[in-house]
């Protein structure tokens, strides 16, 4: 059984960034510049906070955009990155419509393996994973 | 410091608009927060020259544990008071830590002024930006201009002042990201006597956790993270957050309400924690880096118009507020506090110094010490709009009184009359807590004069043996300087015993034994002694008003012969560490 990351409750979202040191741990890195979960405020902490992340998309147009074979379809949804075949062309994230492609220093993308880990750390449950067939 | 070994400290020198880095090595048994903090004040302050002189420096330093550990979230900043006349030491929580961290800097100095009003961008190098078209605005409304003019959107942090900070009003604070601050001991004046109006850090550099403390520090991390979310230790903090306290501490005889006239009111339910939490909590929100979200945001929604036109004030509160803009001013509604929070917030002073101020001055008006052809409002308990005005009298120096008033109770006071009802202790307003010795000493004595210095209304509250107090409120303050150089949020003392603290500093890679970090605080609190004797201070220079000793506490009725006498058991404390 597959699963992939999902907001379930963007509004409960207190900015605490949990999740982004989470998915950074995972990377080993301290920081969060490159987490693949990105939390950031709407209008300043007046506003409300936004969660760009993978969605999964069953026919991902990153994909599509990427002529190099450097993302190929992930089972249940969203991709997986082959970074040998990436050319840092940036077509990926241009393509993505919710903004949920970054990329790192060194210019590659920044691709979530919807893993889950970040989920854990949530004190709110505003982010969950589903299980798909 | 962390994953390297030396602090890094970036010198910004606003006359010369120039700025450099510095990789100290030196400095990195100061650690962080306090510790760094003071060290880089020690070196840089001008014991000869005015709080304000631009050659003053401003320093702000994080910790290593800062954001890569739970509940690490603050930022120290050191400073020469301009409020108090010694030394200035103020904490804040938000992101600017978390940008700091990953701007790459430990610590930042800044010293001189600005030839015009400016805002700096500090990214991987520094920019000096105009802002003059700034000056004069809104806390918020700079905030917002901020976020379109900058870039960095989520690991950005932006520090500002209002306009009481440009008019040098001495306990004017420094605003970050909206809901926190360096509230008090003025550091908001220095802002504004170095003409700068904001501060924006962006911190999207990588740095990668080392190798070998890859398993160590995740291990730790989520033993840290599980103490502070799945035990009670931080629980009220995150339920009704610290109004929790309004209700206990009115049934202990011990909230100060009516300038302190009073240490019990009859409407503690109608701003108590749970009534906030009823009425106008709409969210909560958290400083980065920590799970808990204690940011309690009340709502409350004015109708600035006949027909139906309504206007939303969305507003941090927390027991402090709720007691200086609240119970001490005789404040009545949970509306009417977020209101008048709201303009303190704009205008960007410091909430409690504010409340407290404006509680001397209804008492004085009342009694007569000052007309209301000074005042140019009625001064009356309860009365929220009179305060609303005098807010902005106070940031804009509208006439010689709210001059007066804009350099705290002692001195207005002093201008005035009145000293015996001016409730400061070590010439800072006093917090919202009336529970015994261990709060009027402790604040009193505290080397920034603040109820967290050292705890003092929580020693008051677990009854202890008189001839107890003093000692426990020195081993406190010993024992927070400890927390605060790493800069551990000091809602998570509980979490951080000093097994853990050592663990979270093992799994960063700063291999410590309990010992030496007794003597680091030491070490720390003398060096603070340091810094107090170069600008003159003594701790016999306090002098505890009158009104502490007429309204009772939880531990009845206080004796100043005895609470003095409590000081100089301190000062003798103090001159044996200094002699160790």
């Amino acid at each position: 059984m597959a699963k992939v990351l999902k907001v379930a409750d963007r509004r409960r979202c207190i900015g605490c960034l949990s999740c982004r040191q989470a998915c950074a741990r995972l990377r080993g890195e301290y920081s969060i510049a490159n987490s693949a979960i990105e939390v950031k405020t709407s209008g300043g902490y007046t506003g409300e906070f936004v969660i760009n992340i993978c969605r999964g998309c069953e026919e991902p147009a990153c994909m599509e955009a990427c002529k190099f074979g450097a993302l190929t379809k992930r089972t249940g949804g969203g991709v997986v990155f082959h970074k040998d075949k990436c050319t840092k062309c940036g077509a990926c994230g241009v393509a993505c419509a919710v903004n949920a492609i970054r990329f790192d220093e060194e210019g590659y993308p920044i691709i979530c393996t919807h893993c889950g880990y970040c989920t854990k750390y949530c004190p709110h449950r505003c982010i969950t994973t589903k299980e798909v067939l | 410091m962390l994953a390297r070994d030396y602090i890094n400290v970036l010198y910004i020198d606003l006359e010369k608009q120039d700025y450099r880095y510095e990789q100290r090595k030196d400095l990195v048994k100061y650690l962080g927060g306090t510790g760094l903090a003071a060290k880089l004040l020690d070196e840089n302050i001008k014991p000869e020259l005015d709080p304000l002189d631009p050659a003053q420096p401003m320093i702000y330093a994080i910790g290593p544990l800062s954001f890569v550990m739970p509940v690490c979230t603050k930022t120290v900043a050191t400073f020469y008071s301009p409020h108090t006349k010694e030394y200035g030491e103020s904490h804040a929580g938000g992101r600017f830590a978390m940008a700091m961290r990953f701007a790459g800097i430990d610590a930042i100095v800044v010293t001189g002024k600005s030839a015009h009003p400016q805002y700096l961008l500090i990214d991987d190098g520094v920019q000096f930006r105009d802002a003059r078209a700034m000056w004069g605005l809104s806390v918020e409304e700079t905030g917002k201009i901020l976020r379109q003019t900058t870039h960095g959107s989520g690991v950005r942090s932006s520090i500002r002042i209002g306009r009481s900070g440009e008019n040098l009003v001495t306990y004017a604070g420094v605003n970050v990201d909206t809901y926190r601050h360096f509230g008090r001991l003025g550091l908001g004046a220095v802002m504004g006597s170095k003409n700068l109006k904001a501060i924006v850090v962006i911190g999207n550099n990588t740095v990668d956790i080392p190798q070998e403390l890859k398993v160590k520090y995740r291990k730790v991390y989520d033993k840290i993270y599980d103490r502070v979310l799945n035990t009670d230790l931080m629980k009220k903090y995150h339920e009704l957050g610290t109004p929790v306290n309004v209700i206990p501490l009115n049934e202990m005889h011990s909230l100060p309400s009516f300038n302190l006239q009073k240490n019990k009111i009859d409407f503690a339910e109608d701003v108590s924690g749970e009534k906030f939490a009823e009425d106008n909590l709409v969210r909560k929100v958290a400083c980065a880096g920590c799970p808990i979200g204690c940011i309690h945001i009340g709502q409350v929604r004015r109708e600035f118009d006949a027909g139906y036109e309504y206007e939303t004030i969305n507003v941090s509160y927390d027991h402090e507020l709720i007691f200086a803009l609240g119970t001490f001013l005789g404040i009545k509604s949970t509306d009417e506090i977020l209101e008048l929070i709201d303009v303190v917030e704009s205008e960007g002073l410091d909430a409690i110094s504010t409340g407290v101020v404006l509680g001397w001055a209804t008492e004085a008006y009342k009694r007569g010490y000052v007309s209301l052809e000074e005042t140019l409002v009625p001064f009356e308990f309860g009365i929220v709009q009179n305060y609303i005005a005098a807010v902005k009298y106070i940031s804009t120096r509208k006439n010689k009184f709210y001059e007066d008033l804009g350099k705290g109770v002692v001195h207005a006071s002093k201008v005035y009359g009145g000293s015996d009802f001016a409730c400061h202790l070590g010439g800072n307003e006093m917090a919202g807590y009336h529970t015994g010795y261990g709060n009027v000493v402790g604040f009193a004595v505290g080397s920034r004069h603040s109820h967290l210095d050292n705890g003092g209304y929580s020693i008051d509250q677990s009854k202890p043996k008189e001839e107890d107090i003093v000692k426990k409120v020195y081993d406190e303050e010993l024992e927070r300087n400890i927390l605060t150089s790493l800069v551990i949020c000091l809602f998570a003392r509980k979490v951080y015993t000093r097994d853990i603290v050592l663990e979270a500093l093992e799994a960063v890679g700063i291999n410590m034994t309990n010992e030496e970090l007794t003597q680091f605080a030491k070490d720390i609190q003398k060096l603070k002694y340091q810094i107090k004797a170069k600008l003159g201070y003594s701790l016999d220079s306090i002098k505890i008003p009158e009104r502490f000793f007429q309204t009772k506490t939880l531990n009845g009725v206080l004796s100043s012969e005895k609470a003095h006498e409590m000081v100089k058991e301190y000062k003798k404390m103090i001159e044996d560490l200094m002699n160790e």
